[in-house]
């Protein structure tokens, strides 16, 4: 009888990933411990967001692919319309409008769309299967660039940056053509002069501070500052858990968040560093081999997506918190406090899973 | 069922997927190289300068400021010290609104308007987690009403600071000084000194007198703790600390009672009295009066008070011995007569006759003696005994003003005497050379004549005065004057005496001194000028009196005392040392307006060398009032300034 139960409930489940993923979160729920001032409470709540992003993770996982393929439009459409509603009706919090007021629930309708974005790219693609042509790459930018640019309106450039890359991550496996890839890089390099005059004052503002933070060491700067210098007195082995002083003495802003990864670096060290850099790469490498293994063009083009899409996130955040990129709100996935982002994530991993464990349902 | 092509269409498809797949991977496995040599970078090959940056991040100093030391008399007697003191300190940091936190406490604790600038001006100063008083010396009630009520303000607490007291008040103010709270100007010079970080915790500085003088003695060194705060400058706990070094105590040579009778002596008068021990060069008394209570700077002088010192027409915040700087008048003659004695002129049995004025070869002018009739056969010991100022006119013009300035200059007149306390004058001894440069115009024969009687440029310091009545007593070897005679280490009680300076001595001829030395004696006895001063005496006084005009008056007009207001008459001027064959004791007296040197400045240091020789007390406490008036033996009126 247990035995049954525990093979129902683990029989989509991927365990090498699973593994992964749980030993990258309980090192999460170590460096929130610390960076959070010992704040049991903070611990007690990031551990129910991880229950309850499991438990997503659990469902998508259990719901075979051609299921989340016929849903891809639909949720597409519901996104847009929640984002569109957000855009006139949203809720203004820091300067941002990134809030939806439906009732009784506040939702952020662009994390939705960090899953139904490639959704929908997987599936139109999918749908056009051997006669992918240029024009349908075309149709594949469109619909991918109305939600980002609806979300960098928000403000929210993280965000709309990293569903992008998700959606051109898609684009790309599609088979976007190599002259095309190579020539819009070096448009974009061209270009780089007109999307600066696009961008808003505080964006641009990070990025003059990260070529020189100390321009404003006490304002803009003093995040990139405060962060490196909380990497780099780490040192090889770091200061030891709950002992890093730019963490336990305030001096690192949004710790628990956007940058818990100087808090990690700080009492790990460049050892504990390339630790989790190792542990990041198994989660990516187990991506792409499912990606690789996928036996239909949406199970690939969604697989592939979601693992680059993780692998973004990853690379924005800890570049940012080193000071090789700007400053943009991402956080560290599966590390930082926060259920929403927790659990669209743990959703990706789920359909990750999903695709690996349902292949020999469909091939019979 | 798939057809052929598309089986094989679909085996393309994956192909190229899975190649596409492979880059995905190599871009993934490049950006984390970026990272890891990002890692590297930052945490091994700059470990060493990020470390750095952490520690000055999080370490903060916080000074414990030293005791400062204590200034005591020659027996002993407290004449600074410190004293706890209840202040309501607000701390920045832990109060939400500083402004409306002050006006609510106004309703506990009378707070000023002084309080309230003092407070910002020291809020500005400080970092958010140092306590500003906001007001000091709160009295029991006080203390005890905002106790009552101290729940009501977190952020806001009841300190004891320590504070400077000066328990004998007006007592020697001149000579101790005072201390203030460091300004801008401080800064400036602790900066250049490089002494600022001694300061980091001190709110006080010397700013005049002793306490300004041997601050780097007083002040002591500077505790530190070293404080681990967080990023809003919270200490949160101390991880080493340097127990700070007290400063050291000043024990002086002065002699409180002494002083006070000194002080006491001049009464109304203004004036200044310094009284060396000839043998060591230590101070015994040094009096400028009117005196003021230096208590009132501690803390920062409240405008009225200030205004009322520093606008009085009585000067009282002029250090007068130090820097009031009078003709020295007849107390030059003694110099002088030692001048050409040593030079060879009027050797005894050598002797003018005074017609009652000098006249230059080829000049009808005539510089007068203050006894118009003359003083008849005179020789250089009578001239001294009876202040002969045709004597010295001619004795003058014979030396030449550039051989008689540079015989003086060797008792200290003209430069500073080198005393252990700042802001010395050097007074004036004047040359042609010095003319030349400072109003660029030539010397005339007259002014040579007139230097004779210590009038004219010459100026000196009343502890010029003193240093070289000291210097004659002790037969010409000058010993540099000091207040300080010793120093005292706060914690181990070690005391160390301030080294003696001995300057050169002067080359003189025993027999010289020994006239000069006569002639002063004489002085105080019945024919001298200041007979009166000598009257009972049970040891013998060598002295000098003299009158230094404040007016200048022109040739022909009467000289008459009662026509001038107070302020404008003569300077009486009063030298002496004692007991004569063996001083102990040299004295200078200044008192301003006294008119004659014999009648109030010499009543004066009788009574200072009658208790420091014979132990007794005044029996009246000043000058008497009617004494300038009184008709003396010495009357010395000089001849004015040579317009």
């Amino acid at each position: 009888m247990i035995r049954q139960l525990m093979s129902y409930l683990i029989k989509h489940i991927d365990s090498f990933l699973m593994s992964c993923l749980f030993f990258t979160l309980l090192i999460g729920l170590f460096v929130l411990y610390s960076a959070s001032g010992q704040n049991v409470d903070r611990i007690a709540s990031q551990f129910a967001n991880i229950i309850i992003a499991t438990g997503a993770m659990w469902i998508a996982a259990n719901i075979p692919p051609q299921h989340l393929q016929r849903a891809a439009l639909p949720l597409y459409a519901f996104g847009m319309i929640l984002l569109i509603g957000v855009y006139f009706f949203g809720e203004i919090s820091h300067g941002a409008r990134r809030w939806l007021h439906l009732g009784i629930v506040r939702i952020q309708p662009s994390e939705l769309m960090k899953i139904a974005v490639p959704m929908l790219l997987a599936w139109y693609f999918a749908k056009r299967e051997g006669t992918i042509q240029f024009s349908d790459h075309v149709v594949g930018a469109i619909l991918l660039a109305i939600p980002v640019l609806l979300i960098m309106k928000q403000p929210d450039l993280g965000t709309s940056l990293l569903i992008g890359a998700s959606g051109f991550y898609v684009l790309f496996f599609a088979g976007l053509s190599w002259r095309l890839l190579i020539g819009g890089a070096v448009l974009i390099g061209a270009s780089t002069p007109i999307l600066w005059s696009l961008l808003h004052d505080y964006q641009r503002k990070r990025i003059e501070i990260l070529f020189d933070p100390y321009q404003d060491p006490l304002g803009s700067g003093y995040h990139t500052i405060q962060a490196t210098i909380a990497l780099g007195s780490g040192g090889l082995a770091g200061k030891g858990w709950l002992n890093g002083t730019q963490a336990q003495l305030d001096f690192l802003p949004e710790r628990t968040t956007d940058f818990i990864f100087a808090v990690f670096g700080e009492e790990f060290g460049l050892l504990g560093n390339c630790l989790l850099l190792l542990l990041f790469t198994l989660i990516i490498a187990r991506g792409l081999v499912i990606s690789a293994q996928a036996q239909n063009t949406f199970c690939r083009l969604l697989a592939g997506s979601i693992t680059l899409a993780f692998f973004t996130y990853i690379f924005v955040n800890i570049g940012m918190v080193s000071g090789i990129l700007p400053v943009v709100g991402v956080p560290l996935p599966l590390i930082s406090y926060g259920g929403t982002s927790l659990v669209t994530l743990m959703l990706g991993f789920g359909i990750l899973m999903s695709i690996h464990t349902h292949k020999k349902l469909v091939t019979t | 069922m798939r057809s052929r092509s598309e089986i094989k269409n679909y085996q393309l498809e994956q192909y190229n997927f899975r190649f596409r797949l492979a880059v995905a991977a190599i871009f993934v496995l490049v950006c984390f190289g970026v990272l890891a040599s990002r890692f590297f970078f930052l945490q091994y090959a700059k470990y060493d300068y990020y470390q750095t940056m952490a520690e000055n991040n999080r370490i903060s100093l916080v000074p414990i400021v030293p005791n400062r030391g204590l200034i005591l008399d020659r027996n002993g007697v407290i004449l600074a010290h410190n004293f706890f003191v209840y202040t309501l300190e607000i701390t920045p940091s832990k109060v939400k609104n500083v402004e409306a936190t002050i006006e609510e406490l106004s309703h506990f604790v009378e707070i000023g308007s002084l309080d309230r600038k003092n407070f910002k001006k020291l809020r500005t100063q400080s970092h958010s987690f140092e306590s500003v008083p906001i007001r000091t010396h709160l009295n029991e009630t006080e203390a005890a009403k905002f106790a009552v009520n101290r729940y009501r303000f977190p952020g806001v607490e009841i300190r004891s600071r320590l504070f400077r007291h000066y328990p004998e008040g007006r007592l020697g103010s001149h000579l101790i000084g005072y201390i203030g709270r460091i300004n801008d100007k401080d800064l400036a010079s602790l900066k250049e000194s490089e002494d600022l970080s001694n300061y980091k915790g001190s709110d006080h500085i010397g700013k005049s007198g002793l306490e300004q003088s041997y601050e780097r003695s007083l002040h002591g060194t500077t505790g530190f703790q070293q404080v681990e705060i967080d990023a809003d400058g919270h200490a949160v706990r101390v991880l080493s600390s340097t127990a700070p070094i007290p400063g050291d105590n000043l024990i002086l040579s002065i002699d409180s009672k002494l002083q006070k009778i000194a002080e006491d002596a001049f009464g109304d008068y203004r004036g200044a009295l310094v009284a060396i021990n000839p043998k060591n060069g230590e101070i015994l008394a040094y009096v400028s009066q009117p005196t003021y209570d230096p208590n009132l700077f501690v803390d920062g002088i409240d405008s009225e008070s200030w205004k009322a010192l520093n606008e009085s027409l009585d000067k009282p915040l002029v250090n007068r011995p130090l820097r009031g700087v009078y003709p020295p008048g007849s107390t030059f003659k003694p110099f002088v007569a030692l001048a050409g004695l040593e030079n060879g002129k009027r050797e005894p049995p050598f002797s003018i006759s005074d017609p009652g004025y000098f006249m230059l070869p080829g000049s009808s002018h005539r510089y007068r003696d203050w006894k118009p009739a003359g003083h008849g056969q005179v020789d250089v010991r009578r001239a001294i005994t009876i202040s002969c100022d045709t004597f010295f006119y001619g004795l003058a013009m014979e030396l030449g003003i550039d051989r008689l300035a540079e015989f003086v200059s060797h008792f200290g007149f003209g430069k500073k005497t080198g005393i252990d306390i700042v802001g010395e004058s050097d007074g004036l001894l004047p040359t042609p050379a010095w003319k030349a440069k400072r109003w660029k115009q030539k010397w005339f024969p007259g002014e040579t004549v007139i230097v004779g009687i210590g009038q004219g440029y010459t100026l000196t310091t009343p502890l010029q005065l003193a240093q070289a009545t000291a210097t004659l007593a002790n037969n010409g070897v000058g010993i540099r004057p000091r207040l300080v005679s010793s120093i005292q280490e706060n914690l181990s009680g070690i005391t160390r005496p301030i080294q003696m300076i001995t300057n050169d001595r002067i080359p003189l001829e025993q027999k010289n001194i020994d006239i000069v030395r006569a002639g002063m004696i004489d002085v105080t006895l019945p024919g001298g000028t200041a007979a009166s001063v000598g009257a009972g005496a049970p040891y013998a006084i060598a002295a000098k009196s003299g009158t230094a005009q404040v007016v200048g008056i022109k040739q022909n007009e009467k000289y008459n005392e009662s026509k001038m207001a107070e302020r404008h008459l003569d300077h009486a001027l009063f030298i002496a040392y004692a007991p004569a064959e063996d001083p102990t004791i040299a004295i200078a007296v200044i008192v301003e307006n006294g008119r004659h040197g014999g009648s109030t400045a010499g009543p004066v240091a009788r009574k200072v060398m009658d208790y420091y020789l014979l132990g007794k007390m005044p029996a009246e406490p000043s000058i008497p009032k009617d004494a300038a008036s009184l008709p003396e033996a010495g009357h010395e009126g000089e001849e004015p300034p040579h317009d």
